[in-house]
């Protein structure tokens, strides 16, 4: 392989398009994924963040622009950047009737590793399933299922991988569960592109987040660029520390006069929000 | 071809084998109504019909193993869907595997269902009466050619499960399949057929594949009509293949 240097991003998506038939979900997408990062596409329901991480596990094909994805198109070399990442969907990819325990040496024999059983169990162990390995997972909770889920994503060590809404439909303590993995991931050293309709999320998780919206990347920064977005309150007796909510809500509720714009009105309501914790 | 075909689809028919080893009702649920015909014909109707063979369940088996692939294969139809609906195909899709492999492996875990299916009727068939002198070589033919069918309708199972849009459009493509035999050589012999009727079941691919097995089975000679079915299972097969892939490779673009 010949990229190596961090200062090539990990992903790099450039004027994405994607339409169907007549409803244009991306209309020219730019951003990159520094290596070993996490990255938030954050967007609501429909915005286009499942479009966008299928473009980029070479599941969709793009009506226009250009990704790369740890240096390989997805449109011209699809083998290599499967290669280089995992995918864990919006819905949990995993095979109800097989064991928790068979699901991940089903997944490393495809990976072509040594030992599956023992890979198997070590992720097993790693994710407290250790109990529930020989069990069929139709018998498991939604949490145990997105764990199993995500620990067959890391079989084979991925360079990238891609979370789409990993946290949806979870209770708080399952949240907080792939919470702690993703940011185990990110110790490791592999990128992580993860979307997500819950701007607490983005706040918890990612080093860059990036805000879709009505087709276009209309923010895009770190949590605290993100907030400079903001103009500061109005008088205020309290210190106030916007949410991303608040930057979200700001931004897309100026939504056709931001889409284009680099520099969105914010809108004056959105400082007076109680403060957070 | 990638260079983990075998390997993959080795892997992945691993996994079909489990998920059937785990539903052997399905096995059984396929057995059940051609065995059912089987008594039906043999002990209800048998008596009335005029087939010409000294023992009409001999005459009978060939036709019943058919309906049994014919039926069969939509379970292949429905686990394909079940496979795409649930997120397990779209990881297959996004992982370095070769990618035909996926549907390799629901094939292969066809024949090998169907397979269980017919070996079971058989064993019913032989416990009614059935008796054969066929040797090795004649076992062998009929082997094949229920392979080649069982193949031909599968691959359209796979046409079948990657385009519909329910459960219950994946598995009923197949009934019109079911029925063929009944307008066939396969319960009462075609020349007792009004004209028309009778054309049509002269010249459908299940009435020349019954009459081959029919002969195998009695060591008769089989004459043309098992390159008639073989033209017939090797065309569908090669037709319905194509179609499938192209409707596969649709699907994953
Ligand atoms: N296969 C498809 N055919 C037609 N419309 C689709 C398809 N997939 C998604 N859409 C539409 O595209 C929009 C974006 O979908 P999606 O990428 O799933 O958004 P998100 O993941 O952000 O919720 C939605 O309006 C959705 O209904
Ligand atoms: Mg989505």
């Amino acid at each position: 392989m010949s990229v190596s240097a961090s200062a090539v991003p990990a992903i790099r998506v450039r004027g994405m398009e994607k339409s169907y038939k007549s409803l244009q979900v991306l209309r020219g997408v730019d951003f990159d994924v520094a290596a070993g990062s996490i990255f938030a596409l954050l967007g609501s329901n429909g915005a286009g963040k499942t479009t966008m991480v299928r473009i980029l596990s070479t599941l969709l094909k793009p009506d226009g622009g250009t990704a790369t994805v740890n240096g390989f198109g997805v449109a011209s070399e699809p083998v290599r950047v499967r290669e280089s990442i995992s995918l864990t969907g919006q819905f949990a990819a995993v095979d109800e009737i097989l064991s928790g325990r068979e699901n991940l040496m089903l997944v490393a024999r495809l990976r072509q590793l040594k030992d599956p059983g023992k890979v198997a169990d070590d992720l097993l162990a790693r994710f407290d399933l250790a109990g529930a390995g020989s069990r069929k997972v139709s018998t498991y909770s939604g949490g145990m299922r997105r764990r199993l889920d995500i620990a067959m994503s890391l079989i084979g060590e991925p360079k990238v991988i891609f979370l789409d809404e990993p946290t949806t439909g979870l209770d708080p303590e399952a949240r907080i569960e792939v919470w702690q993995v993703v940011k185990e991931l990110a110790k490791q050293g592999t990128t992580v592109l993860l979307t997500t309709q819950y701007l607490d999320e983005a706040e918890q998780l990612a080093d860059w987040i990036a805000i879709l919206h009505g087709g276009r990347i209309i923010a895009n920064g770190t949590l605290a660029e993100l907030k400079r977005l903001l103009p500061p309150g109005e008088v205020q007796y309290v210190e106030k520390q916007p949410t991303l909510e608040d930057i979200f809500l700001a931004l897309v509720g100026k939504d056709d006069k931001v889409g284009s714009s680099a520099t969105p009105v914010v809108a004056s309501s959105v400082a007076s929000r109680e403060d957070r914790p | 071809m990638s260079k983990h075909f075998f390997g993959d689809t080795a892997v992945l028919l691993g996994r079909s084998l489990r998920h059937i080893s785990r539903s052997p009702d399905t096995i059984i649920t396929t057995a059940i109504t051609p065995v059912a015909l089987m008594l039906l014909f043999v002990y209800v109707f048998g008596g009335a019909i005029k087939t010409g063979a000294d023992n009409y369940i001999n005459y009978l088996l060939p036709g019943i193993m058919l309906i049994a692939i014919a039926s069969g294969i939509a379970y292949t139809a429905v686990r394909l869907f079940t496979d795409m609906k649930s997120g397990i195909f779209e990881r297959f899709q996004s992982m370095p595997i070769a990618r035909s492999s996926v549907l390799w492996a629901h094939v292969l875990t066809s024949l090998a269902a169907n397979g269980l299916s017919l070996v079971i009727i058989v064993l019913v068939a032989l416990v009614m009466g059935f008796r054969t002198s066929a040797g090795p070589l004649e076992w062998l033919a009929v082997v094949g050619i229920l392979t080649l069918f069982t193949l031909a309708l599968t691959w359209i199972a796979v046409i079948a499960g990657l385009s519909a849009k329910s459960v219950d459009g994946a598995g009923g493509f197949s009934y019109p399949l079911i029925f063929l035999p009944f307008i066939s050589s396969a319960f009462v012999p075609t020349a007792t057929m009004p004209g028309p009727v009778r054309a049509f079941a002269e010249n459908q691919p299940v009435t020349s594949i019954v009459n081959t097995i029919q002969d195998l089975f009695a060591q008769r000679p089989v004459g043309v009509d098992i390159w008639i079915a073989l033209a017939w299972c090797l065309g569908i097969l090669v037709l319905a293949y194509v179609l499938a892939m192209a409707a596969y490779r649709r699907k994953i673009t």
